[in-house]
C-alpha cells in the first residue's frame, strides 16, 4: 500500500485539477478497497459501479483521508462501506443534507454523495433540489434502476407509467420523472449520464465528476437484477448500444450509430434523428454539443429511447462559485470589515451599567 | 415650544411596578416596552418582560387580533416575573382596551389614548357605547388623552404626513410613562439618534414626540403623583438587558470559542427559535457559520455533517421542527457525534399557537424517536440563565459526543432581564481532542469514564472508516445484526447518558430540606415558582422550590431531595410531563399543577394550589 502523504489541500490551491494531481498522492485502486464483504445481489449493477469508482479514485492525485462518501438507504447506500475512505452511511434521501454541512465545515474534503432513485428524487427530492440550486461542492452519484431495490421491488419515481410491481399491481398510474431535467431545473452546474456496464465510459464520466467544483449529478443507468431485470436491455446491450445510445463529446457534432451514420439534429424546435447521406444531410446540419449551453441540456434531458437515442455522457458543465467558497468568502468579508471577533466587546453589546 | 412651569406633584415611593403597553401591531408597542425596559434597566432596576404579539403579522388595524402588548416589571428588589397583573395599562385603541381590561385590577391606572376611539373603532371590535364616557370603565383609575392630537401638535412644521406622525404617537405616550415613573429620556433619545441619525427629520420627530409627551405630564392637571422605584441591589458588576435567545446566541458562540471549535448552525425559520439564526448570522467574524437550511431535516443534517467534519454543528428550530428532525437525531445517536438541538418551545400541538409560550415538548425530546434513544437534555429557568445553559449543552455534547436538546420556550426567548456579565477568561476550557493516533483506533471504542467514542474527522490519516445509522458491533463499529450486541450497545448508550449526572451540580433547595411541600419545576416556569414560595414561606410555610435544569439525566440527589416533603407539587405549562416523569422514577406521590392558556403563570395561582395541599392532610 502505498503511504499517503498528509497534504490537506487549502481551497487557495485547489486541488482538484489534472494540473495539481502530480503533486498529491500516488494511489491505486487496491487503497480505495476496504475490508468489508460486498453484500450485493450476485450479478448487481452496483459492483461494476463499486469498481469504477474505485478505478478512477486514484486519478485525482487526492489524499484518501480527505475523501468522504456520505450515501442515503437503499442498495445502493451501502456503497460507503466497501470505499476504504472515510464514510457515512446516513439516512433515507437525506445524504445531500450531511454532504452541505460537511462541505461547509470543511471545504477541504472531496465529497461523494451515493444515492437511489427513490432515495434521491422520492423522499430526498427537495434536498437534491436544493443542495444543486446551491451549487455545493458535491458529487452525487445516482444509481437508477427505476424500483426500489432494498425494499424489495416497489414502483420508483423513474419507473415506467403502468409499470406493474408489487405495490402497483395494477401499473402505476404515476408519470416518471426525468433525474437529468429534475437536475437542470434545479441549476446543478455539473450533469452527466452513464451506465453501469458501459464501464470505460462510466470511468470516463466518473473522472470527470471528480475534477468538477460545484454541484455535480450523474445518472448511472443501473440493473437491478432481482427486482427490475433488464430494465435498459434494450439500448445497453452489447450489440445495439451504439446504434440506440448517442455518446456526447463538448464541441463535437452529435453522431452515433455503429457506422456512424446517424445524427441529431433540430428540426425547428424539434430534435430528429437523420442519416448522414441521406436527404442530403451532412456533419455540418447536426447539432454540437456545448456542456455550456443549457437549452442543449434541457433538449438531451428529454429525449430517450425508444424515440431517441439514449444520450450518455457529459450533458452540462460550468464552473460557478461553489456554497463552500461563497460561505467562506463571507465569513472572510466579515473579517476583514470588522476584524476578529472579540469576544469580551459581543458580550457587552451597545448598552451596559455598572452596579457597583 | 415654551418652557413648561412645575407643578407641585406628589412622589410616591413604590418597590415595583408593572406596567402593560397594548395597541395596534403597527402602534410600536413591543419598541415603546423594550425602550422603557432598556431605560429602567440602565437606571438599575431589576427588570422583567413578557412581550406578547400576534402571530399575523398585519392583521387588520383596529381589530382585536391585532392587538400587540409588552408588559414590564421594574422594581427596587429582586423579582422573578414580569407581574401577573399590571398596575397600569396603557391602551392605544379600543381593541387594546378591550382585549387587556380583563387583567387590570380594579383601581389600577388606565391610560387610553382618546383619539383612537372613533365610532368606526368602537364597532370594529364590538362596542355599542364609548367606554370612556359610558361609565363602564368607572373602577378604574381612568385617563383619557388625546395623544394623537397632541403628538400631531407637537409635530407641526415638521412637514411630516398624517402617517408618518400617527407612527411617533408610540413615543408620546413612552415620555408620559417616563414623566410618571421619574425615568430619564436620555437613552431613548440616544436611541432615536443612533437609529435614526441619517435621517434627521424623522429622529426629530421622534424626540419631539417624546418630550411632548413628558412635557404634557408635567403641565396637565391630571396627574397629581409621580411613582418612583428605586435602583435595585444586585450584585455588583457589569450588566446589561437580555433576552433569552440573545443569552442562548452568545452562550453557544462563547461555548464554541471555549471549545476551540467553528461554530456552524443549520436552521429553518420558525417562531420563536428564528432570532437565534438571524443573530448568529451577524457573527461570521467570529468563525460562525449559518445555513438557513430548505427545511427543518436539512438543517439538522447539515449540523450533524459539520459535527462530522470536527465544526461544533447545531440546529434550531421550535416543536413542529423537532418532530420533522427525530429521525435525524436519532442518526446523531446512533453515530455517537456531538450536536446541539435547540428547541424553542411554542404552543401546540401541531402549528398550534406560534408566538404563544408552552413547556409540552419534554415528552417529545426525550422519548419522541424510534427505539431507545438517549440524549441529554438540559432547560434554562430564565432569560439570562439562556447563557449557561447553551455553555453547558455544548460542554456535554463535546464531552460526551451526544446530542443535547437545549430547551427553551417562547416566554424565555422573548423576555428580558438584567444579565450581568461573565467573565468570560473564568469559563471552562471545554476542549475536547479529535483522535489522531492510529496505533489502536477503534471507531466505536470508549472512554472509559464517559463511555464516549472517539472523534475521527476526515482528513485525519490512517483512520478511515465506515459509520451510519444501521447498529455496530461493539468497539469496531462494523455492521452488525448479532443480538447480543445489539442489546449491549443498546445499554451502552443509555449507560453514557446516565453517567452524565456524575458530571452535573445536585439539584438545589430553596427553602428547609424538610418540610411540608416541595415545589419542582422546570424551565421558564422559575420566576412564578420562586416569587410564590417566597410568599408562602413569608407566610411561615415549610415550603421548598428546586428547579431541574438538567431532564436527562437528573441530578443525582433528585430522589434524595423529593424524598424530604409531605407533598410534591409540580406545576408546568404542560398537562402533567415532568410529573409523569417524576412519577415513574423515583416513586413519589407527586401532584401536578397545570395551565397551558399560552402564557406563564401567575403567581398567585401557585401560591393558591400550594396553600390548597398545605390544608389538606
Ligand atoms: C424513513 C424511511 N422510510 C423508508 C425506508 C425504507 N426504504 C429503504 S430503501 C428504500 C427505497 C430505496 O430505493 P432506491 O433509492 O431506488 O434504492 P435502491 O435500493 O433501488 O438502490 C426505502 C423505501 C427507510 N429506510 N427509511
Ligand atoms: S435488489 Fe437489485 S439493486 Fe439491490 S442488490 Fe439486489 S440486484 Fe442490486
Ligand atoms: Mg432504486
Amino acid at each position: 500500500m502505498t503511504e499517503p502523504i498528509a497534504i490537506a489541500p487549502t481551497p487557495e490551491d485547489p486541488p482538484l485539477s489534472p494540473e495539481n494531481a502530480a503533486v498529491l498522492v500516488q494511489l491505486t485502486r487496491k487503497d480505495f478497497v476496504s475490508d468489508q464483504e460486498v453484500r450485493w445481489c450476485p450479478g448487481c449493477g452496483d459492483y461494476s459501479i463499486l469498481a469504477q469508482t474505485q478505478k478512477v479514485m486514484p486519478d485525482f492525485g487526492f489524499p484518501k483521508e480527505n475523501i468522504v462518501f456520505i450515501s442515503g438507504i437503499g442498495c445502493s447506500g451501502r456503497l460507503p462501506y466497501y470505499m476504504n475512505t472515510y464514510g457515512f452511511h446516513t439516512i433515507h434521501g437525506r445524504a445531500p443534507t450531511i454532504a452541505t454541512g460537511l462541505k461547509a465545515a470543511r471545504p477541504d474534503l472531496m465529497v461523494w454523495v451515493i444515492t437511489g432513485d427513490g432515495d434521491a428524487l422520492s423522499i430526498g427530492g427537495n434536498h437534491i433540489l436544493h443542495s444543486m440550486r446551491r451549487n455545493v461542492d458535491i458529487k452525487v452519484v445516482m444509481f437508477n434502476n427505476r424500483i426500489y431495490g432494498l425494499t424489495k421491488g416497489q414502483a420508483s419515481p423513474t419507473s415506467e407509467f403502468g409499470k406493474v410491481t408489487k405495490s402497483t399491481p395494477a401499473g402505476t398510474i404515476d408519470h416518471p420523472i426525468s433525474p437529468l431535467s429534475v437536475a437542470l431545473a434545479a441549476e446543478a452546474s455539473f450533469i452527466a449520464r452513464s451506465v453501469d456496464t458501459h464501464t470505460e465510459h462510466l470511468q470516463a464520466t466518473l473522472n470527470r465528476v471528480g475534477w468538477h467544483h460545484g454541484s455535480a449529478f450523474v445518472e448511472v443507468l443501473q440493473n437491478c437484477n432481482i427486482f427490475n431485470d433488464g430494465a435498459y436491455r434494450e439500448f445497453t446491450d452489447r450489440e445495439v448500444r451504439e446504434d440506440r445510445m448517442l455518446v456526447l463529446e463538448h464541441g463535437k457534432p452529435m453522431i452515433f450509430g455503429k457506422d456512424r451514420d446517424r445524427g441529431l439534429r433540430l428540426n425547428g424546435h424539434q430534435p430528429e434523428v437523420v442519416r448522414l447521406g441521406e436527404n442530403g444531410m451532412s456533419e455540418a446540419d447536426l447539432l454540437i454539443h456545448d456542456e455550456t449551453d443549457p437549452l442543449i441540456a434541457f433538449m438531451l434531458s428529454r429525449i430517450f429511447w425508444p424515440e431517441f437515442p439514449v444520450p450518455v455522457g457529459v450533458i452540462r458543465d460550468v464552473r460557478l462559485p461553489t456554497h463552500d467558497e461563497l460561505m467562506t468568502a463571507q465569513v472572510e468579508a466579515a473579517v476583514a470589515q470588522r476584524g476578529v471577533g472579540d469576544i469580551h466587546a459581543l458580550l457587552t453589546g451597545s448598552e451596559t451599567w455598572l452596579v457597583e | 415650544m415654551t418652557t413648561t412651569i412645575k407643578r407641585p406633584v406628589e412622589v410616591l415611593e413604590l418597590d415595583r411596578v408593572t406596567i402593560r403597553f397594548a395597541g395596534d401591531s403597527g402602534d410600536g408597542m413591543q419598541l415603546t416596552g423594550t425602550q422603557f425596559t432598556r431605560t429602567a434597566a440602565v437606571f438599575g432596576n431589576d427588570i422583567s418582560t413578557l412581550p406578547d404579539f400576534p402571530a399575523e403579522i398585519r392583521a387588520p388595524a383596529g381589530s382585536l387580533p391585532g392587538v400587540s402588548g409588552f408588559q414590564l416589571s421594574f422594581s427596587s428588589s429582586d423579582i422573578h416575573t414580569p407581574g401577573d397583573q399590571p398596575d397600569v395599562l396603557v391602551a392605544m385603541n379600543p381593541a387594546a382596551l378591550k382585549s387587556n381590561l380583563g387583567d387590570l385590577p380594579p383601581g389600577g391606572a388606565l391610560i387610553v389614548n382618546e383619539d383612537a376611539f372613533t365610532p368606526g373603532n368602537l364597532n370594529k371590535v364590538g362596542y355599542a357605547s364609548n367606554p370612556l364616557v359610558d361609565g363602564s370603565l368607572s373602577s378604574w383609575n381612568l385617563f383619557a388623552i388625546p395623544i394623537g392630537a397632541l403628538n400631531s401638535r407637537a409635530l407641526e412644521g415638521l412637514g411630516l404626513t398624517s402617517k408618518q406622525v400617527d407612527l411617533t404617537k408610540n413615543f408620546f405616550a413612552l415620555g408620559l410613562m417616563f414623566w410618571l415613573y421619574e425615568r430619564s429620556m436620555e437613552p431613548t433619545i440616544k436611541w432615536i439618534d443612533d437609529k435614526f441619525g441619517k435621517r434627521p427629520v424623522i429622529a426629530e420627530s421622534n424626540r419631539r414626540a417624546l418630550k411632548a409627551g413628558y412635557a404634557f405630564g408635567e403641565t396637565t392637571e391630571m396627574f397629581h403623583t409621580t411613582y418612583r422605584v428605586p435602583a435595585a441591589h444586585l450584585p455588583p458588576g457589569t450588566y446589561r438587558n437580555i433576552t433569552g435567545n440573545e443569552a442562548a446566541a452568545l452562550g453557544f458562540v462563547v461555548a464554541g470559542q471555549k471549545a476551540g471549535r467553528n461554530l456552524f448552525y443549520g436552521s429553518y425559520p420558525i417562531t420563536p427559535a428564528s432570532d437565534i439564526l438571524h443573530q448568529l448570522a451577524t457573527y461570521k467574524n467570529f468563525g460562525v457559520k449559518t445555513f438557513q437550511a430548505e427545511d427543518e431535516i436539512a438543517a439538522i443534517g447539515s449540523a450533524i455533517g459539520a459535527s462530522y467534519g470536527g465544526a461544533l454543528g447545531m440546529t434550531g428550530t421550535s416543536g413542529p421542527g423537532i418532530a420533522l428532525k427525530s429521525e435525524a437525531i436519532n442518526l446523531a445517536v446512533m453515530v455517537e457525534l456531538p450536536l446541539i438541538v435547540i428547541d424553542v418551545q411554542r404552543a401546540g400541538p401541531s402549528t398550534g399557537m406560534p408566538t404563544k409560550t408552552e413547556q409540552a415538548d419534554l415528552l417529545q425530546v426525550l422519548y419522541g424517536r424510534n427505539g431507545d434513544s438517549p440524549i441529554a437534555v438540559v432547560a434554562p429557568a430564565t432569560p439570562a440563565e439562556c447563557f449557561d445553559l447553551a455553555f453547558e449543552a455544548v460542554r456535554l455534547a463535546l464531552k460526551y459526543m451526544t446530542p443535547v436538546v437545549y430547551l427553551s420556550d417562547a416566554f424565555l426567548a422573548t423576555g428580558a432581564e438584567p444579565w450581568r456579565l461573565p467573565d468570560v477568561d473564568s469559563l471552562a476550557d471545554i476542549s475536547v481532542a479529535n483522535r489522531t493516533e492510529r496505533a489502536g483506533f477503534h471507531p466505536y471504542d470508549r472512554d472509559p469514564v464517559t463511555l464516549a467514542r472517539p472523534w475521527a474527522v476526515p482528513g485525519t490519516a490512517g483512520l478511515e472508516h465506515r459509520i451510519g445509522g444501521l447498529e455496530k458491533a461493539d468497539i469496531s463499529g462494523n455492521v452488525s445484526y448479532d443480538p447480543d450486541n445489539h442489546h449491549l450497545m443498546q445499554t451502552l448508550r443509555a449507560a453514557k447518558i446516565a453517567g452524565i449526572a456524575n458530571d452535573i451540580p445536585d439539584l438545589e433547595v430553596f427553602g428547609p430540606a424538610q418540610g411540608d411541600l416541595m415545589i419542582l419545576g422546570w424551565g421558564s416556569t422559575y420566576g412564578s415558582i420562586r416569587s410564590a414560595v417566597e410568599r408562602l414561606q413569608a407566610d411561615g410555610h415549610a415550603v421548598a422550590h428546586a428547579h431541574l435544569r438538567h431532564l436527562n439525566p437528573f441530578p443525582n440527589n433528585t430522589g434524595a431531595v423529593l424524598a424530604g416533603y409531605r407533598r410534591v407539587l409540580i406545576p408546568e405549562l404542560n398537562l402533567g410531563q415532568l410529573l409523569l416523569l417524576i412519577r415513574a422514577r423515583y416513586l413519589v406521590d407527586a401532584v401536578g399543577y397545570d395551565r397551558v392558556r399560552g402564557k406563564p403563570f401567575r403567581i398567585a395561582e401557585i401560591v393558591a394550589e400550594a396553600e390548597r395541599l398545605l390544608a389538606e392532610n
